[in-house]
């Protein structure tokens, strides 16, 4: 391993050195300071001659006479079972005063693409205990689902609330053995108090025991932030393919990252695309979204909710825009519904799950699911179109079909929406409480379900209930 | 160069000089532009996209973590081609033609590592030759030798490639052979295979383009009777996330009555094919009920994949469907998303610090789309025969804003537009193209054909829909304001029937067994009862009979049921019969 003292440049989270010899791009580099501080980097560029490395903990602390030293491979994880239960910093060291990590192996942090031929389709169901999700945008086993956030709205709880109250139910039942669950945590750029609620919440619960935390706070480098993720998704890969765990990722911040990702492409003097951020984010994002799903053959399974805040609540902007167009769907907060208390304020009309399709239905949750869920949203969405109205003629101005609407969009967010971060609600419950809600419309406005399925389910005793005329 | 080809040293090898993500510089490298090369010690695949001085600059179609300056570069002195003969049917490659299953294979993990290169073709298996030329004859490029079986649904055509120069056939081989043994020898020496080579970026040869007059039948309602697509015409699908583009573009590869399908999913999600991977198998093809995947190639180049392959898998996919349309097919080609292509070009341009156009596209951004629809077309071929390509491009906006340049660039080209709109995908609304900005100037010149297969009064009654449907959104404006209520009887009765032609005809549902794929026959009928309850409702309010009542009559919401029901011929026949009677017995 050579060392050289050839700084020539040092700009943001940038350090150009000469070399002697080749370098392999992306590799590995330590920067010794003349304080003896030892910092980590990245090869960002590598040309005949010079070097341009991107350091992960900031250039703070560096000067020309500072030593370089090529370690000559890329980025590694060490990865173990015994993982589990410890807390890392944003570049994969223990900070919970814990004993060192003994890695079972080492796996190169940028990952490889999944070969799509090897792909196993999701659709393991995923019961989340959260009627907007479960019942209108159903997780499933594999799926890469976001929280489309606001600064300031409850993102945080809710993923919480999944992370603690997820299970599949048949394996519930049977006690199946083997493939256990387990939760991957990065953080980007998260406050000390962001981190402490999640910290707590982990060590509440239990929860903890069968987590891997990564924190990467907002007073740590930015730059670090882009090794993060990959750190906790390689760790999931691990756990899931080598494993046999269902490990569920969390990942928040995803706006920070993004901002990580500017900052690093405006030091390079990049071209920017949209708003500054560079025009390879939209590939950089998919290298870390795709990391997601099964393979054939393998018993665990990587599913991920990234989180991310929306500036401005304007999902039209590039982080939520590149983001939506690989995730398969997101779960929008909503600023309104959550000034009226409801809890998660989740707005399901923009939310989406690509998924959900084959992960419902007779056998995976109810025959009844798909058809319930389809006509809520149409009823929903009609409701929502007539409050505008109502805001200007008044709701004795309208039709009675009308007011049944509006009442159906209300009671809607009030129960169906409605239940608290500590309400653990089945998947049964759901359906049936969806059930309550649509027996309020007549029958003959339920075109979207079957038949046979209203003769089934449709309360006739419901007060509101009217009969066909 | 092929992969199908040992690698033979050209010239002498060139060294790499920097690396910088996908984008390689190498000195002392002989080679043209457009040259495969393999660089570094693991011999990635890559391109020659630049050409300066003594540096030439790459492209690589592999990730390039760990390759540093110093490592060899190796030219093959052939531009980037495709293996094309039988076997190409139910494949799925990435986007330099290596079949993914092969990979999995040959690399012995579900990841997709590096430095594996594999034939577009198998080259030993052995295919069934029949002749159709007998010695003594002529043969001109262009021209069919022989027929394979290549799947159940396929014949493959052996023809004299299209950069012969044909003669007197003086050999004919008849039985089974691999790709790569002769079956047809000419007089001035040229052999025919089965397989063929064709460079990536250069159009097949063909004749004239003809005006085309065929429908492409999707069975789905709103695209077969509002905005049509031609086969031989271009087609975009401009949406949000979410709006439904790849559903779309599935229905379509699934449903569509063309010969063979070319699907190409550029920069997407690996989960979204491997469900085309596993469905397709599966699922008859409406016309013959083999599977789908007998007629079907897939392209797999999915968003955290390579970003120099998702710029070639565009090239990739369009050869391989002119190397069907010339054995006189129709093809379809479905591109799932051109945006990503786009934004590939835009990706490699910015490394290659090009001086950036609209939005930091590259400026060449408007000639590399219209060059690819410039593809598409109802073909005379060289042989005389004819045969089509329909493309049929997804394009992915950032924010949904119809402005931005791969939208705008693709507007200028392709004749129909299928605009997907998030509101109603939000009241899931599907498919959620909408009919008030979507277009179709294919309609006029495919009418005859409706009117031949369908029924005579096809034009006047898709007007009348359009009409309705205009009607209604000028409608809604003053609902808007004032409420329902406050509209004049018939205007309400008109906003009732413009909500059947959209919930009950323009609605489809993919997912139900029966409602997935409608005969333009059903799509006529569905119309016509709907029009039907139409013209009945009128003559009742006209004969005093209250709009209330008119709504409530039993029959019409049946009209709902109408796209679900098993046997729509006698359920569209009794419902017509039930409405009628119904609306009469008001007056």
């Amino acid at each position: 391993m050579k060392e050289y003292q050839t700084i020539t440049e040092i700009s943001g989270p940038l350090v150009f050195a000469e070399v002697d010899e080749p370098v392999g791009y992306d590799e590995i580099v330590e920067i010794e300071t003349p304080q003896g501080e030892t910092l980590r980097g990245q090869v960002l560029e590598s040309s005949e001659g010079i070097v341009s490395i991107q350091v992960f903990e900031g250039t703070g602390g560096i000067d020309r006479n500072a030593s370089v030293r090529f370690l000559g491979e890329t980025m590694k994880m060490p990865v173990t079972e015994d993982l589990l239960g410890r807390v890392l910093d944003g570049s994969g060291n223990p900070i919970d005063g814990g004993p060192e990590i003994v890695p079972d192996q080492r796996q190169d942090i940028v990952g490889e693409a999944i070969n799509p031929y090897s792909r196993e389709y999701p659709e393991e169901f995923i019961q989340t205990g959260v009627s907007a999700i479960d019942g209108m945008n159903t997780l499933v086993r594999g799926q890469k689902l976001p929280i489309f956030s606001g600064s300031g709205l409850p993102h945080n709880e809710l993923a919480l609330q999944i992370a603690r109250q997820a299970t599949v139910p048949e394996e519930e039942e049977g006690g199946e053995e083997g493939s256990e669950f387990a939760v991957v945590f990065g953080a980007m750029g998260i406050t000390q108090e962001e981190a402490n609620e999640f910290m707590d919440d982990f060590e509440r619960t239990g929860a903890l025991e069968r987590s891997v935390v990564f924190m990467n706070l907002a007073d740590d480098p930015a730059v670090e932030r882009q090794v993060t993720p990959r750190l906790a998704l390689t760790t999931a890969e691990y756990l899931a393919f080598e494993k046999d765990y269902h490990v569920l990722v969390i990942l928040t911040d995803m706006t920070n990252y993004c901002e990580a990702l500017r900052e690093i492409g405006a030091a390079r003097e990049e071209v920017p695309g949209r708003r500054g951020y560079p025009g390879y984010m939209y590939t950089d994002l998919a290298q870390l979204y795709e990391r997601a799903g099964r393979i054939e053959g393998k018993e665990g399974s990587v599913t991920q909710i990234p989180i991310l805040t929306m500036p401005g609540d304007d999902d039209t902007h590039p982080i939520p825009d590149l983001t939506g167009y690989i995730t398969e769907g997101q779960i929008v907060m909503d600023r309104d519904l959550n000034s009226q208390g409801i809890e998660p304020p989740i707005n399901v009309l923009p939310s989406l799950s690509r998924l959900m399709d084959d992960g419902i239905g007779e056998g995976l949750t109810r025959g009844d699911h798909g058809d319930v869920s389809d006509q809520m949203y149409a009823a929903y969405a009609e409701g929502e179109d007539l409050r505008d109205l109502v805001n200007i003629v008044g709701r004795e101005a309208l039709s009675e079909r009308d007011n049944k609407f509006l009442d159906f969009a209300d009671r809607f967010e009030q129960e169906f929406v409605q239940q608290g971060y500590d309400t653990n609600r089945s998947i049964d419950e759901t359906l049936d409480l969806g059930w309550d809600l649509l027996s309020m419309l007549p029958k003959e406005e339920l075109n979207r379900i079957d038949e046979d399925l209203i003769e089934e389910h449709y309360r006739e005793e419901e007060p509101e209930a009217v009969q066909a005329d | 160069m092929s992969q199908a080809e040992d690698i033979e040293s050209v010239d002498e090898d060139g060294v790499i000089e920097s690396v910088s993500g996908p984008v390689v510089t190498a000195t002392d490298l002989d080679a043209r532009m457009n040259d495969v090369v393999y660089v570094g010690d693991e011999g990635l695949m890559g391109e020659v996209i630049e050409i300066e001085g003594n540096l030439t600059t790459i492209q690589v179609y592999e990730e390039t973590s760990g390759v540093g300056p110093g490592e060899p570069v190796q030219n093959t002195g052939e531009p980037l081609s495709v293996d094309l003969g039988p076997g190409m049917m139910d494949s799925i490659y990435d986007g330099v033609q290596r079949p993914l299953d092969v990979l999995e294979d040959k690399m012995g993990t579900a990841f997709l590592d590096r430095g594996v290169d594999a034939p577009g073709i198998d080259l030993e298996k052995e295919w069934e030759f029949t002749p159709e030329v007998e010695e003594g004859d002529t043969v001109e490029p262009g021209d069919v030798v022989g027929i394979v079986p290549e799947t159940v649904t396929i014949d493959h055509k052996v023809m004299v490639p299209p950069d012969y120069e044909g003669g007197e056939v003086t050999a004919v081989k008849s039985g089974e052979f691999t790709v790569e043994e002769t079956v047809v020898e000419l007089d001035n020496g040229e052999e025919i295979q089965m397989r063929q080579e064709w460079p990536v970026r250069e159009a097949r040869p063909a004749g004239d383009k003809e005006t085309p007059t065929e429908p492409l039948v999707t069975g789905q309602r709103i695209q077969d009777g509002l905005f049509p697509l031609a086969k031989g015409g271009t087609a975009a699908i401009p949406g949000p996330f979410g709006s439904g583009k790849t559903v779309t573009q599935q229905q379509l590869a699934k449903w569509s009555d063309a010969d063979i399908v070319v699907y190409i999913g550029c920069g997407e999600r690996g989960n979204e094919m491997t469900e085309v991977i596993e469905d397709f198998p599966e699922l008859p093809d409406p016309q013959t009920g083999n599977p789908l995947m007998a007629r079907t190639c897939l392209i797999a180049n999915t968003s955290n994949m390579p970003v120099a392959a998702r710029e070639s898998c565009i090239y990739t996919g369009i050869t391989i469907a002119e190397y069907y349309r010339d054995m006189g097919y129709d093809v379809a080609l479905m591109a799932d998303s051109t945006s990503r292509w786009a934004e590939a070009m835009r990706e490699i341009s910015s490394r290659l610090e090009e001086m950036p156009g609209e939005e930091g596209y590259p400026a060449y951004l408007a000639a590399a789309l219209s060059e690819f629809y410039e593809r598409a077309g109802k073909f005379q071929l060289i042989n005389g025969d004819e045969g089509s390509i329909s493309v049929v491009g997804a394009v992915s906006p950032p924010g949904g804003d119809f402005s931005e340049p791969v939208t705008q660039n693709t507007l200028r080209i392709v004749k129909t537009f299928w605009a997907l709109d998030a509101d109603l995908a939000e009241r899931r609304h599907f498919p959620a193209i909408d009919w008030n900005e979507s277009y179709s100037l294919y309609k006029d010149q495919l009418d005859p054909w409706w009117e031949d297969n369908v029924e005579d009064d096809w034009p006047e009654v898709r007007q009348w829909a359009v009409d309705v449907l205009d009607e209604e959104d000028e409608l809604q404006e003053i609902v808007q304001l004032v409420g329902k209520d406050a509209l004049p009887e018939d205007q309400q009765l008109t906003l009732e029937v413009a909500r059947y032609l959209r919930e009950a005809w323009l609605q489809q549902n993919a997912l139900h067994d029966v409602d997935t794929y409608c005969e333009p026959e059903k799509t006529y009928r569905m119309l016509q009862a709907i029009k039907t309850f139409n013209d009945e409702a009128f003559d009742a309010l006209e004969a005093g009979v209250p709009v209330e009542e008119i709504q409530d009559v039993d029959a019409a919401p049946r009209l709902n049921r109408m796209g679900t029901a098993e046997d729509w011929n006698e359920f569209i026949d009794e419902l017509e019969a039930d409405l009628t009677e119904q609306l009469r017995a008001l007056y």
